[in-house]
């Protein structure tokens, strides 16, 4: 087999049809000649989801287009059991994928309905055809929008790891055969929080062992704003993040310079039309989770930096700043004191949400008229300063040994 | 009449004297086995320390917050008060033991008592730091997700939380020790079922209007505020 893409599903009916029909063409246009599979993984829907998928058939996509397979299109779903589980669901099509020896394959959200069949050739071709091994997707993102990423994940990920990859948790992205062996060698789902993050894991695994990177600019991030919970999407990228620090520690702590990774399309698109924020209520959490958190922050950030923390929280709105350096170092503290267990994981991963406001209403406050630019120098500044400071996180680690 | 009471006396003395060297080697042996459990506690308490050390047990016992109760009653760090009832326990084990060769009639009943018990509080020990612990646990995590879900007091309800679970690990270590069973638990069923109750009543009905505002945030006000948020982190 060439190709294969994977599909995880759970009570999906209402966008998978549209995804895997959007798969179907992208599979016949741009790659007629290969041998390709898509292959869902199901965590025991309800609903239709696994009947939409069978009856996504190719004879639609022939009788409304051109497009024509000179080969058998095939399209499996199977269903794994104890419920939905994305490491479960990624194992599977990666145990798939190594037994039809795929040389590419591609996972595609079930939810991403703003997928055009471009994508398919976007995230494949690299790997395919130029022998990447992971290939991550880039977005047009409103400026305000994946403030966890711009302000934590990238910067930290970046300056640990030495690779300027933009989106490191990516729910869409394409991977050669040869990653998926070591993935299902590596058993890299097993490190930390069973279950969480298991996407951004691939990354970090491909980043520690120095595998070929690549990104490729898919269009404008579907954002669901309804569901824009913060500590779930602290678990899923910080949690991670700060758990692979442990069996990656050979690897980042010898990294140095920043090396950049091949973009295919466009490098970045910011756009800034307007979007209501309530910075207010970020300050608000901010304030009233370090008074609150006061004997949680102790056992986790030393007393200088919680001291400093301590001193902006009382100033008023209006003269609030919670600089590059004074988050930087707090962001490193709290992966120390991850590495320790100081107390209990998930709440070290908790007790940052309040502090990371408190960031991002410095963002939002300085950014408020900042142009797209404007926007990559603030962020390009504070990755400068994670790279700075690296060797405190390593003072803290070792000194933490 | 004088060589009669000369006799006695010397019948008497004996006696004791004959009671005396029968009582004596046991004696002695009570010392031996009494002097031979300090060497055994002792041993015991450093082994125990140096286990809980290297355990890291004070971080532990930080974290369950015990250290900071611990302080307030002026006692010393959790691996040193461990191994302190480790040594009183054994060695006390020992000493019962030396009295039991004693042969004294009627004493071997109630030293057996005490081993039957020495289990028990053992347990109740046991009971009453995990309860702390587990207290410590909920009670941050409840402080956690209240700070992160912007609840107005934050700190009274890991407090609440907090407190419940100690009384329950009190009852239960009590429960567990077989002291006045019957009024703890008593005393607990009225103590909780009163704080429930207080809680209802100051909820319902003095706090109508509170309720009926934390309602209206949580079902009403909720999707406003979120669209007033139309931010996603990732």
């Amino acid at each position: 087999m060439d190709l294969l893409v994977g599909v995880s599903t759970h009570n999906n009916a209402k966008t998978v049809g549209e995804v895997v029909q959007a798969i179907r063409a992208g599979l016949l246009k741009y790659f007629p000649r290969e041998r390709v599979v898509i292959v869902n993984a199901d965590g025991g829907s309800r609903d239709s989801t696994r009947d939409v998928i069978a009856a996504a058939s190719i004879n639609d996509l022939q009788h409304s287009s051109d497009l024509y397979a000179l080969r058998t299109l095939h399209c499996i779903s199977t269903l794994y059991d104890g419920g939905p589980a994305t490491e479960v669901a990624l194992r599977t099509i990666l145990a798939a994928a190594e037994l039809v020896r795929a040389k590419a394959c591609a996972i595609v959200s079930p939810e991403s309905t703003n997928i055009t069949p471009d994508w398919i050739d976007r995230l494949l071709r690299p790997v395919y055809r130029d022998d990447f091994d992971l290939v991550t997707p880039l977005y047009r993102r409103h400026k305000f929008d994946g403030l966890l990423l711009r302000n934590l994940v990238y910067p930290m990920t970046r300056a640990l790891y030495a690779k300027r990859l933009r989106e490191p948790y990516a729910v869409e992205f394409a991977f050669s055969g040869r990653l998926g062996s070591h993935l299902l060698e590596q058993r890299v789902w097993d490190h930390g929080a069973g279950g969480v993050g298991t996407e951004m894991r691939v990354t970090l695994a491909a980043m520690a062992g120095q595998f070929r990177l690549g990104q490729t600019f898919l269009g404008t991030k579907q954002v669901d704003r309804s569901s824009a919970d913060l500590v779930p999407a602290m678990r899923q990228t910080v949690g991670t993040l700060f758990s692979s620090l442990e069996p990656n520690f050979q690897v980042w702590s010898a990294n140095h310079a920043t090396e950049s990774i091949p973009t295919f399309g466009a490098e970045y698109e910011l756009t800034a039309e307007p979007i209501r924020v309530n910075r207010k209520r970020f300050y608000q959490l901010f304030t009233s989770g370090v008074s609150e958190l006061e004997p949680v922050l102790q056992s986790i950030l030393s007393a200088q930096t919680l001291s400093e923390i301590q001193g902006i929280a009382k100033l008023a709105e209006e003269d609030f700043q919670y600089s590059h350096e004074l988050w930087v170092r707090t962001a490193y503290e709290f992966a120390a004191s991850y590495h320790k267990s100081v107390i209990n994981r998930d709440h070290i991963i908790q007790a940052l949400a309040p502090l990371y406001r408190g960031k991002v209403h410095t963002f939002l406050f300085e950014n408020r008229d900042a142009s797209g630019e404007e926007i990559e120098a603030h962020v390009e500044t504070l990755c400068l300063t994670f790279e700075r400071l690296k060797p405190y996180l390593l003072d803290l680690w070792n000194a933490r040994e | 009449m004088w060589e009669m009471i000369m006799g006695e006396l010397d019948h008497a003395m004996q006696e004791l004297a004959r009671g005396f060297a029968h009582l004596l080697p046991r004696l002695l042996a009570m010392l031996i086995i009494a002097l031979l459990g300090w060497f055994v506690a002792y041993v015991l308490k450093i082994g125990l320390r140096g286990i809980l050390r290297i355990a890291k047990f004070d971080k532990l016992s930080d974290n369950a917050g015990a250290t900071q109760l611990l302080n307030k009653l002026a006692l010393p760090s959790s691996s040193e008060l461990l191994s302190r009832v480790l040594f009183w326990v054994v060695w006390l084990g020992f000493i019962l033991l030396g009295v039991q060769a004693l042969g004294i009639v009627g004493l071997q009943e109630h030293i057996a008592r005490i081993f039957l018990y020495l289990p028990r509080l053992f347990v109740a020990l046991l009971i009453f730091f995990f309860g702390l612990l587990a207290a410590s646990f909920f009670s941050r995590a409840a402080l956690l997700a209240a700070v992160n879900a912007g609840s107005p007091s934050p700190k009274l309800i890991a407090s609440l939380i907090r407190t419940v679970i100690i009384i329950f690990a009190v009852t239960m270590a009590f429960e567990q020790l077989g002291l006045a069973e019957r009024t703890i638990l008593v005393a607990f069923a009225i103590a909780f079922g009163a704080l429930m109750l207080g809680l209802a009543i100051a909820f319902g009905i003095g706090g109508r209007d509170l309720a009926k505002q934390f309602l209206e945030r949580r079902f009403l006000k909720e999707k406003q505020e979120q669209k007033q948020d139309e931010l996603s982190p990732l």
